[in-house]
């Protein structure tokens, strides 16, 4: 049966136990970083980190709200990078049906610099990342090595807080649902995001323009997208959204 | 901790104050977490807005260091509105003891003080005895001089508006926390304070967590579950050095290292055997020989007899008013009186304070060995920027240590849970053990010793030492073993047997143990740190207490001071979440403070067992600089005037002085900034270990200041701009962190700014900045010596160019 990752950012404490056990089971090299004024590091997604704690922080009405986002690739149910890869080179990314997970392969090599851009393009959630020593295009392969050997993920393994979850969809979507009303008692504007279009559902107590950029869903360079482009996307073959 | 990390999940209140909980352990924060999801109200005081605040119910910013007027200030609320647990405090508190006539607090000084030695004679500090010697009670608290009301005339100076002026809290905040804190003085409410560095690195330390008792045990608080007063240990195994006397002034298992004044074992004895004559009062640390003479035999085997003291004679004893402990340590090196020596895990060159006098220091030495995993910058300290190897004499000897997953052995976590952790590897390299490299050394030592003498051979001959390192070994010797066959009861015991608990130590030589509080982690059952089973019973279900996963110490109770959670009767005050109770003449539950009667019974006992009175002590003289907590200023302080008293600081705070520990006068418009230090999630103390791990580094790669926006707005300062910190003791490079959620506070009618910055970055690791300690003060508490790493005076200003960090 197809899987679900929920994500309850209200108990995250941002403590990045997901961020370095992503790496240490990836065997990913550090990247260097630097101290910019804030927090989050590496301040983006890289071949070497598939899952980043993003943090914002906000004073709003002489309240500071410190947000944090463990940030991933939401393993669409169509995902509309499949779409666009699937036109150039077919099998560079994969549904696998049983898990659910959107996993790129090593067929992704052989997608052009604009193909790959262009795949990146369409992730309304800007995840995708470019290898340019391999060419390879990275992003959370779900753990699936982990998950075929009876294992949890990484990042929900580590996880001490609850704020990492994976199931069974039907599970996942129920435990969400009841999360979020218990967590509007004390956040009324906690809610799920796009939970009936992806495998990996947050919980946000705040509105989600406040997390970061990306929590929303959007058109690179055009801004937010609305909840019926999201789905029209969803619904359009990708090379028609060319141009 | 007297309670264990899972008992948090019980509180209906977490009081998170001078620690940084979910940062440094995030783990508690699995349980506060559940906590907060039964309803519980979580609140988190600390100068700064951190990722523990963020998932509190509420954040307070506090001037650090005035914690004792925040607390003593929520103290008098309590007394004057009458929040206290009044059933409690009567029976289970020396609230009703009367104090000896010439006690007295005048002006910020208690009686007895001398200012020439900056110490107090404790003579007054005393309860008035009736002709049996028996404590003399008021329960009615008339008495002038019972501690119910000595305490509160004490807090009566401490109303809301002084204590917001110098705290620099809002009184609106005061009371939320305040209320909040005092709604659990009912017998099924409680709350749990969580606390670490933030409370005890101050010249005040001591009495930080003195307050939480004092609160604590007004509420009725200890002893029940989802209450306690948590200190939260860093490394797991924080608990484990401590009991196993990591400290100078300690032998393992809480006994004191003897003083050149304690000649004799019968000296040592009877200065450290406290004696009651209430025959309710179980006074536990009348077994102190039966603990001493154990710890004797162990050492020294078979050579440990009782016409030679059990070699009493051979432990070094320490002479009075000379200080011992490492703040001092470093300024005698600094001062050419020390010429070599040994330091394993610890990277002073970075974690003490007043980084440039210890890094000096260190060149004074003839010789040092290090046990360390990585370089850190106390191994490479002969090669740090600015020195010339070509100057530097010492002689250093790097032992490479390996990791915790690379050998066997036991951690005590912060719940005082032993656990046997195995062997994930083998040793990188020619990496070994700490434990093998102090048997290996001792080993030839000893050797020598014997081969060539020398001038007191006899502590190092007579030594019971270890042919080969071996984990298992240590741990049974920690337990302890009969030294020849006894009777005990109908029970018989071989020479050789593990010891069942320490009830069987006895201070004939019968038996060893090299800390009797665990005593009963490895008996005649095996190594019970190695359990993991999950079987509890219904009534333990309800509080997440597992008895059968791995052993707690004291005999495996895990929550201490249990028989306070219980009425007189033995009825418990929360039913629903009871730790132990009185059914049919027995005691279910936890592992009860001693097996005796509930207290009203004729043969029953007061509950606070360790105490020599039995009671919870609101007053209590034990400590050297006062009986009950009282506000002082940090050495370096932003304030002119004390609003409590005219002692500015600590009055017997210990300040080690030399040429380069000049410290700031109070207000000094130099250094009008409070500076803060702490750790962080991903980095580890001095950062040796953490740095060196990638993904740790990548996550936290440079030393930062937290600012506020309203301190950069005034210095020009924009977020990620490099900026110079200075003190009067040194200067350090670091990234400005602009952010809201540091705030300037509002202290004796100013605005006052406050910044921090963690002190894991240094220069071993290129690029990342160097040690923030330089800026920090050589002032410690007097009852612990910890230094005062919490607070002292800076400036900063945007820096033109830096050489610390790479941009």
């Amino acid at each position: 049966m197809p899987k679900t990752f929920f994500i309850d950012t209200s108990r995250c404490t941002a403590c990045r136990g997901c961020q370095v056990a992503c790496k240490e089971w990836h065997q990913h090299k550090a990247v260097p970083t630097k101290q910019t004024g804030t927090h989050q590091n590496p301040p983006d997604f890289t071949p070497f980190n598939f899952k980043i704690v993003r943090f914002s922080e906000h004073k709003i009405d002489g309240q500071v709200k410190w947000l944090f986002f463990p940030d991933q690739c939401r393993h669409c149910l169509v995902p509309p990078c499949k779409d666009a890869a699937d036109a150039y080179v077919p099998g560079a990314i994969v549904l696998d049906e049983p898990s659910g997970a959107v996993l790129y392969t090593d067929l992704t090599k052989k997608l052009t610099i604009d193909q790959a851009q262009e795949v990146h393009d369409v992730c309304p959630y800007n995840i995708p990342v470019r290898d340019r020593d391999s060419g390879l295009l990275t992003k959370c392969d779900w753990c699936i090595d982990r998950q075929q050997a009876g294992m949890l993920p990484a990042c929900v393994k580590t996880c001490c807080t609850g704020t990492m979850n994976f199931g069974e969809r039907d599970d996942m979507l129920a435990l969400a649902q009841r999360t979020l009303a218990k967590v509007k008692e004390r956040h009324p504007q906690a809610q799920l995001l796009d939970e009936e279009y992806l495998r990996v559902v947050y919980l946000v107590t705040e509105p989600r323009n406040l997390y970061h950029e990306y929590a929303e869903r959007r058109v690179p360079n055009r801004g937010p997208m609305s909840r019926q482009a999201f789905l029209a996307m969803l619904a359009r073959p990708v090379t028609r959204m060319r141009g | 901790m007297t309670q264990h990390w899972i008992d948090i999940k019980n509180a209906d209140v977490v009081l998170i104050m001078g620690s940084n909980a979910a940062e440094h352990h995030p783990i508690s924060f699995k349980w506060v977490l559940k906590a907060k999801d039964a309803g519980a109200t979580v609140i988190h005081v600390d100068p700064k807005f951190s990722r523990t605040s963020a998932r509190s119910d509420f954040h307070v910013p506090l001037r650090s260091g005035t914690d004792i007027a925040f607390l003593g200030g929520m103290m008098k609320y309590i007394l004057e509105k009458e929040l206290y647990f009044k059933d409690y405090v009567r029976d289970y508190t020396n609230a009703s003891f009367i104090v000896s006539e010439g006690f007295s607090f005048k002006d910020g000084l208690f009686s007895g003080y001398d200012p020439a030695t900056r110490t107090y004679d404790r003579k007054t500090w005393v309860f008035d005895k009736d002709e049996n010697g028996v404590v003399l009670k008021d329960k009615t608290y008339q008495h002038p001089r019972c501690v119910f009301q000595l305490l509160k005339k004490h807090y009566d100076r401490y109303d809301v508006g002084t204590v917001s002026a110098i705290t620099g809290v809002s009184k609106e905040n005061l009371l939320k926390v305040w209320d909040a804190v005092a709604a659990t003085g009912k017998p099924d409410k409680a709350a749990t304070m969580m606390y670490a560095l933030g409370w005890t690195q101050h010249s005040v330390g001591v009495q930080n967590i003195r307050c939480a008792g004092i609160i604590q045990l007004l509420l009725g608080n200890v002893g029940v579950a989802g209450g306690g007063i948590n200190a939260l240990r860093g490394e797991p195994n924080v608990q484990g050095s401590t009991d196993h006397a990591l400290l100078y002034d300690s032998l393992p298992g809480y006994n004191p290292v003897p003083v050149a004044a304690w000649a004799t074992l019968a000296d040592y004895l009877k200065a450290n055997t406290p004696a009651s004559k209430d025959t309710k009062s179980v006074n536990w640390w009348q077994n102190r020989p039966k603990y001493v003479v154990s710890l004797l035999k162990s050492w020294y085997g078979d050579a440990a007899t009782a016409e030679n003291e059990f070699g009493y004679g051979w432990v070094p004893k320490i002479e009075p008013n000379v200080e011992y402990a490492s703040l001092f340590m470093f300024d005698k090196m600094y001062k050419g009186k020390i010429k070599g020596g040994f330091i394993y895990g610890h990277n002073p060159a970075m974690s003490m304070p007043n980084s440039h006098k210890i890094r000096k220091a260190l060149t004074n030495l003839d010789w040092l060995v290090i046990g360390e995993a990585h370089e850190t910058e106390t191994c490479a300290f002969w090669r740090q920027p600015g020195f010339d190897p070509k100057n530097v004499k010492t002689e250093v000897f790097m032992l490479p240590s390996c990791q915790r997953g690379e050998k066997d052995g036991t951690t005590s976590n912060s719940g005082r849970w032993h656990m046997w952790h195995y062997k994930g590897y083998e040793p990188m390299g020619v990496s070994k053990p700490m434990g093998w490299m102090v048997v290996e050394i001792t080993k030839r030592v000893k050797a020598l010793y014997e081969k060539e003498g020398g001038a007191f051979p006899a502590p190092i001959q007579n030594l019971d030492w270890y042919k080969e390192y071996d984990a298992d070994l240590v741990a049974r010797k920690i337990n302890g073993q009969f030294t020849r066959d006894v009777t005990i009861g109908d029970k018989q015991y071989k020479k050789g047997d593990q010891v069942p608990a320490f009830p069987m130590l006895a201070a004939d030589g019968s038996t060893t143990s090299m800390c009797w509080v665990y005593a009963g982690s490895y008996g005649p059952g095996g190594n019970l740190t190695k359990r993991r089973d999950h079987a509890q019973t219904p009534m333990q279900a309800k509080i997440g207490l597992y008895p059968n996963y791995s052993w707690a110490w004291p005999v495996n109770r895990r929550i201490i001071y249990n028989r306070a959670s219980v009425d007189v009767n033995g009825k418990p005050f929360n039913p629903a979440k009871a730790v132990i109770a009185w059914e049919d003449g027995k005691w279910v539950g936890d592992v009860p403070d001693g097996p005796a009667a509930p207290m009203a019974d004729p043969k029953g006992v007061y509950p606070f067992i360790m105490q020599t009175e039995g009671h919870g002590q609101l007053f209590g003289p034990g400590r050297v600089d006062g009986p009950f907590p009282e506000h002082y200023e940090p050495a370096e302080t932003p304030v002119t005037v004390n609003p409590f008293s005219a002692q500015m600081s600590n009055p017997c705070m210990k300040v080690a002085e030399s040429d380069m520990d000049a410290l700031a006068k109070p207000g000094d418009p130099r250094f009008p900034i409070v500076l803060t230090t702490y750790s962080m999630t991903e980095h580890w103390c001095g950062g040796g270990d953490t740095r060196n791990t990638p993904p740790l580094l990548e996550a936290e790669p440079q030393l930062y200041i937290e600012i506020s926006q309203e301190l950069a707005k005034e210095k020009g300062i924009k977020n990620g701009d490099p900026v110079v910190i200075e003190s009067l003791r040194g200067k350090v490079e670091a990234i400005a962190m602009v952010t809201v959620r540091m705030t300037p506070l509002q202290v004796a009618g100013k605005t006052l700014h406050l910044v921090g910055m963690p002190f894991c970055f240094g220069w071993t690791t290129p690029g990342v900045g160097d040690a923030t300690n330089r800026l920090t003060v050589s002032v410690a508490d007097p009852n612990t010596r910890i230094p005062e790493y919490k607070a002292c005076l800076v400036n900063l200003r945007k820096a033109d160019k830096v050489t610390e960090l790479y941009r």
